[in-house]
């Protein structure tokens, strides 16, 4: 185990001018988020833009968007090990790793939207007190973790076991690897379900919201995949056929077009049935003429729809069409969950007040911050990975 | 990245140490980057940080915290104040109902809430909101009313104010999904919150329906001679910065026999306040006999706090 240890230590520290400075940039980074997290701490929330109107914002929009990010893993896992494809085993334990990353991101986000992270312990089951079963966040505290965990265990039995040059034997990995597709589908669904389960707003209190989740998830993480495999081929980092890519392509094609028609399922409902709380359209048009978010919203919306034509067109062949269209699929759908799904909730707030949300510029930093620790932990996650992984495809046991 | 594939070769000295150096900067870095850590407007004590949930107290803790937390409201505010803890009346629940025929908007009641249960000044947390709205037209109509009108549009008699605070439901949204039961319902209906167990996910503050909910995202201010003495842990105690609170129906008074701040000071006796379970008393006799409406009544959360219709 030392000796792993030490291999990974080693690969982390021995790299070219690009990947020093790559690294050195997201360090940097992460301690300006750091700092402004600092200043967040001495001076409480009120450093950020929310308020008692707008209670959630960016924080939380983070977090909803990571752990779809971090359940869209298993597009990958599935038909590695489902469908026993061979390409995509070569490639499986670099999404595995992105799960990882991507969940201790979601806890980082958590946690700075505590008014009292010094209380953090109060969350932990028996020394704290967990109102579970009754509170959804208490789900999540358990699903979240136990995803991470379950990804953990299988990236750093599959490296162990590789490094060592054994063969990774199935009865310790298969059913951990089936429990965690399983697991996957439920992170994204109990972080719906801790929204959609609130009568009080009716925005968010709708059936559709799991399986929108799900679908928007399902096409933003395997467009990241794609765009993390093609750059490390790329790089010549790791080697793999084009049948991984078209088969992630696919993937993302259809889970986008279910999240463009489940969108426009809902909308059509408000918009038919014309309803006083017309929320959707509100949000479109901007109800009462003064909604900040109407311009996102269409971002978001324009962006998901032109990146669906583009998947289905010939071009799709040319690498930097699908570079285009997998980069405005992540930020479409960083948008549709952020601006598009957290804020509005509370516009109008329960009382009908019109109050608008902007992050301040120091919660834009700690978010920056939490992203490029997250980035930084997979680089170095991908740097001491890589060379195992390819060990073993040079000289297979 | 050059191609890995050859990475077990040894370290060599010059790697190390630019490794080392980076690793010993970043960690130069990262105090620096806290540095503004130190100039917090508030750090709990070891006891605070180590205290239990109320419900898991002993009577004797309970007496060497409130001593505790006596001390702190000394040395913060040079005022000396007493820390109770009214236990709940036996076969009591409490109920609210408000005229709004007669309410005529003057918001007194929302400055004697916060002068009675020590809300911060500044930024200002008011537990009550009133809302203005026209008669004629779209009547009760909650986005269609204004609640920051000047103080000289008060009493206008072509418009309902209506005053909304906590409601005080029967099935709290917010007691049910709070992750750590910071908040809970007591015996007699009201739902507290203890600002030491609160670890400030505003997730109540999302699940309640009626607004009622207040969150401190700095440390509150309440000038020294401002500061109510009369103190109860569950209640009107000062709040610290990253906490939620709430109306506790005065429960500092009303669990001794008194009407809550804003039923007392109301100038229209447009608020009463009473026991539920007493069939004599006049909350009874009013929900028994008036109109009455509560708040969202399809949510399911049968509120305790009902609005009149009448004269
Ligand atoms: S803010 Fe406090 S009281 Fe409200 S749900 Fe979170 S921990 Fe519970």
């Amino acid at each position: 185990m030392i000796q792993f240890l030490l291999h990974g230590f080693r690969s982390v520290f021995h790299g070219s001018r690009a990947y020093w400075l790559w690294v050195s940039a997201l360090l940097i980074l992460v301690l300006v988020g750091l700092n402004a997290y600092a200043r967040q701490l001495a001076h409480g929330l009120f450093t950020t833009g929310m308020g008692d109107e707008v209670s959630w914002g960016l924080y939380i929009a983070n977090f909803v968007f990571l752990v779809g990010m971090a359940a869209a893993a298993v597009m990958v896992v599935i038909p590695a090990y489902i469908f026993k494809d061979r390409e995509m085993h070569k490639v499986v334990i670099f999404s595995e790793l992105f799960a990882v990353a991507a969940m201790i991101m979601c806890m980082a986000f958590i946690t700075v939207d505590l008014g009292r992270p010094d209380r953090l312990w109060h969350l932990v089951p028996v020394i704290g007190h967990f109102n579970w079963p009754g509170s959804m966040l208490t789900w999540d505290v358990i699903v979240l973790n136990g995803y991470l965990f379950l990804n953990l265990y299988v990236c750093i039995y599959f490296l162990y076991t590789a490094f060592h040059g054994h063969v990774p034997r199935q009865g310790l990995y298969l059913p951990v690897i089936f429990v965690s597709i399983a697991w996957a589908f439920s992170i994204h669904t109990v972080t719906a379900f801790l929204f959609q389960g609130l009568g009080g707003r009716p925005f968010w209190n709708s059936g559709l919201i799991a399986p929108r989740f799900l679908a928007s998830a399902f096409a933003a993480g395997p467009a990241f995949m794609i765009l993390v495999f093609t750059i490390l081929k790329r790089l010549q980092a790791i080697a793999f056929e084009s049948t991984v890519i078209d088969k992630v392509r696919v993937i993302v094609t259809v889970s986008l077009l279910i999240n463009i028609f489940l969108a426009g399922s809902e909308l059509f409902a408000d918009l038919y049935a014309n309803s006083a709380e017309a929320i959707h359209i509100s949000l479109l048009f901007g109800l009462h003429g003064e909604s900040l978010l109407a311009p996102w919203i269409w971002a978001a919306l324009g962006m998901n729809v032109l990146a669906a034509l583009i998947l289905l067109s010939p071009v799709r062949r040319q690498p930097l069409a699908l570079m285009a269209s997998c980069s405005m699929i992540i930020i479409g759908v960083w948008i549709e969950k952020g601006l598009g799904f957290v804020v509005p909730a509370f516009i109008p707030s329960t009382l009908g007040d019109f109050v608008q949300y902007v992050p301040s510029a120091n919660e834009v930093l700690i978010c920056i911050g939490i992203w490029a620790f997250g980035l930084l932990l997979y680089t170095l996650f991908l740097k001491g990975a890589i060379p195992i992984v390819n060990r073993t495809e040079i000289h297979p046991d | 990245m050059e191609k890995d594939t050859k990475p077990s070769g040894a370290l060599s000295r010059r790697e190390f140490i630019t490794g080392m150096t980076i690793t010993l900067a970043a960690a130069g870095a990262g105090v620096a980057a806290l540095s503004p850590l130190s100039g917090a407007e508030e750090t709990p004590s070891l006891d605070a940080f180590l205290q239990q949930h109320y419900k898991r107290l002993t009577v004797a803790e309970k007496k060497a915290i409130f001593a505790r937390l006596e001390a702190e409201i000394r040395s913060t505010y040079g005022v000396k104040a007493a820390i109770a803890d009214p236990p709940p009346m036996d076969g009591v629940e409490f109920a609210y109902a408000l005229n709004i025929g007669r309410c005529i908007g003057c918001r007194k009641c929302v400055y004697a809430c916060m002068q009675e249960n020590n809300q911060s000044r500044d930024p200002q947390i008011q537990y009550i909101r009133v809302l203005k709205m026209k008669k004629e037209g779209r009547g009760i109509d909650l986005q269609s009313a204004v609640h920051d009108y000047p103080q000289n549009e008060a009493a206008d008699p072509d418009y309902y104010y209506m005053p909304v605070q906590c409601q005080q439901c029967k099935n709290p949204p917010c007691v049910k999904v709070c992750p750590v039961h910071a908040t809970w319902q007591e015996p007699d209906g009201i739902v507290v919150i203890d600002y030491n167990w609160c670890i400030g996910c505003r997730y109540c503050e999302a699940a309640c329906p009626y607004h009622a909910r207040r969150f401190n995202f700095t440390r509150p201010h309440i000038a020294p001679e401002e500061i109510n003495p009369h103190m109860a842990y569950l209640s009107n105690r000062p709040r610290y910065m990253g906490v939620m609170e709430k109306c506790t129906f005065c429960l500092q008074r009303t669990r001794v026999g008194r009407y809550p701040a804003c039923a007392e000071v109301c100038p229209t006796g447009a608020r009463k306040f009473g026991n539920l379970n007493d069939p004599q008393s006049e909350i009874r006799k009013i929900i028994e006999n008036e109109r009455v409406y509560v708040l969202k009544e399809d949510l399911g959360t049968v509120p305790k706090f009902y609005y009149v219709l009448a004269k």
